[in-house]
């Protein structure tokens, strides 16, 4: 950090983190239709979710990409709540190499199966966008 | 350096206060200073002998000046480490290593949590997020949910059962039924388990854990000083403490807990294996926490704690008596269970269980767990044989 003539606090062009807001950045590319992830250029993991250093080696060289949204179902649970269609919340581990939790769609809660491959898409019906999933096999 | 740790500390008094429904007058703090009176009467000692506090509470940012100032206490050691049901264990290891370096004299670890009376009442408003959720959107039901894909994957990889996980419920209830003080004292059967509702497959109902009020305590202090007073020392042999996640989409593997690690410290600073422990006392917010705890702990191997928890064999009459006072899935359930394993583990150790008591119990594990399986604390607990 250098203090500018103006006593400006500064930081030299050269250590300024690639990215010092990567919640806001995720949701902007979500927004776009983007589900978009980080991979660390020191040790190439996979980061998600996004971070201003890499949970695995500590550098704060993360790169931001965009995920191509296919997956495979490392576990599922089908929530029931009373008066209402049981859903599935589910951890998808993304082909990229991250792991995230949400949800598959479009086929009743107990055909969702670990193992099975899916593919995603950014859901805008909702309050907010959200990464959804559907089973490969049924597109 | 850690092993210079074992048995220099030790349980001196343990208490819970009033449990399961105490009505809508009481607050979690009334509880927490009941069970404290009563630790420290059974110690033989009072509020102004205690210099070390510790407590924890869910949604709450100073749990040790609430309890401090309610009981008059003015510590010189505090400690507020909150890591979810496991905190309490995390005290007992921290209150260890307070005393052995002199920083305070008389620990106190404390606890009360009012669900079932607070159900009436106004809630606390929570603060800002530290930052988005990235789980919140799809709607997990917390913290079932996350136990429930712990299990699923479990039993993807493992072959474990429905069946299996009900037998932990009925082990639960068959030790609670010879605990006066347990919420719920029915017969239980495997198929009663099994026709319970799914709320978040495969987890039923009778997977969870009871909601219920309750509060305790524990005394501990130096080794040398826990001589003098009226109830037989237990000794922390060892301690160890782990986490490795906070929200269950980030935990390094479902079907493995940081157990390993936390179980792995305290079995090497007490110099004791699995096969010296004659109870265990662990942290049952769902049933397919034993099965988790007891492979990952070295009780049984990876993937065959669901045939392990099966036939009796941590039911009282098994092979090993796992939580002998009903668990959280019978016995009592206030928001967080931790300390209630420490307070079991005492009382075997010490020959108090009435119609559950163990036989010739010298070594007792105490396991807390926080959060999504997220933090784990184990302690090693001994009779005075055992230094």
């Amino acid at each position: 950090m250098i203090q500018s003539s103006e006593g400006a606090v500064r930081f030299p062009v050269d250590s300024v983190p690639a990215d010092t807001a990567p919640t806001r950045t995720y949701a902007e590319r979500l927004a776009e239709g983007i589900l978009a992830y980080q991979r660390c250029a020191a040790c190439e993991s996979a980061v998600f979710y996004p971070r201003v250093i890499c949970p695995v080696c500590g550098s704060t060289d993360l790169a931001w990409n965009s995920s191509a949204g296919l997956g495979t179902v490392y576990s599922v649970t089908a929530v029931s709540r009373r008066d209402d269609v049981p859903y599935t919340v589910c951890l998808v581990d993304l082909d990229e190499g991250f792991r995230m939790m949400s949800t598959v769609v479009g086929v009743p809660a107990d055909q969702v199966r670990i193992g099975q491959r899916v593919r995603g898409w950014v859901d805008t019906t909702g309050d907010e966008p959200r990464p959804v999933f559907g089973l490969e096999e049924a597109q | 350096m850690t092993a210079a740790l074992r048995g220099k500390a030790a349980v001196v008094g343990v208490a819970e206060s009033d449990l399961g429904e105490v009505g809508s007058g009481r607050y979690p703090l009334d509880l927490a200073a009941q069970a404290a009176a009563a630790a420290l009467a059974e110690a033989g000692l009072t509020t102004r002998d205690v210099d070390g506090l510790f407590s924890a509470v869910a949604g709450r940012l100073m749990p040790t000046l609430d309890v401090g100032e309610y009981l008059g206490i003015r510590p010189r050691y505090t400690d507020s480490t909150m890591i979810g049901g496991s905190a309490f264990v995390s005290h007992l290891h921290h209150a260890a290593i307070a005393l052995e370096a002199g920083a305070c004299d008389v620990a106190l670890i404390v606890y009360g949590s009012t669900p079932r009376a607070d159900s009436g009442r106004a809630r606390l408003g929570g603060g800002a997020p530290e930052l988005p959720n990235y789980e919140s959107a799809f709607h997990p039901r917390s913290p079932v949910s996350g136990y429930a894909l712990a299990a699923a994957r479990h039993m993807y990889e493992f072959g474990t059962t429905a069946e299996h996980l009900a037998e932990v419920a009925v082990a639960a209830r068959q030790w609670a039924r010879l605990n006066p003080k347990a919420f719920v004292r029915d017969p239980l059967t495997v198929a009663d388990v099994m026709a319970s509702r799914v709320i978040s497959s495969p987890l039923r109902t009778l997977d969870c854990c009871l909601v219920t009020d309750g509060g305790g305590a524990v005394v501990v202090t130096r080794a040398d000083r826990a001589r003098d007073l009226p109830k037989a020392p237990v000794y922390l042999l060892g301690a160890g403490e782990a986490h490795d996640h906070k929200m269950i989409s980030q935990m390094p593997s479902l079907t493995t807990t940081c157990a390993v690690d936390s179980a792995g410290r305290a079995f090497a600073m007490a110099g004791v294996t699995p096969a010296d422990v004659d109870v265990v006392e662990l942290y049952d917010a769902f049933t397919i926490n034993p099965v988790l705890f007891l492979e990952d702990m070295g009780f049984c191997a990876k993937g065959e704690g669901g045939p392990f928890v099966s036939g009796g064999r941590i039911a009282p009459g098994g092979e090993l008596p796992v939580n002998t006072n009903g668990g959280g899935l019978s016995y009592c359930h206030p928001g967080m269970f931790g300390i209630f394993t420490i307070i079991e583990a005492v009382r075997q150790i010490r020959g108090e269980c009435g119609e559950r008591q163990q036989p010739d119990v010298n070594i007792a594990v105490a396991h807390g767990n926080g959060g999504q399986l997220s933090s784990q604390v184990t302690a090693v607990l001994g009779s005075p044989a055992t230094v």
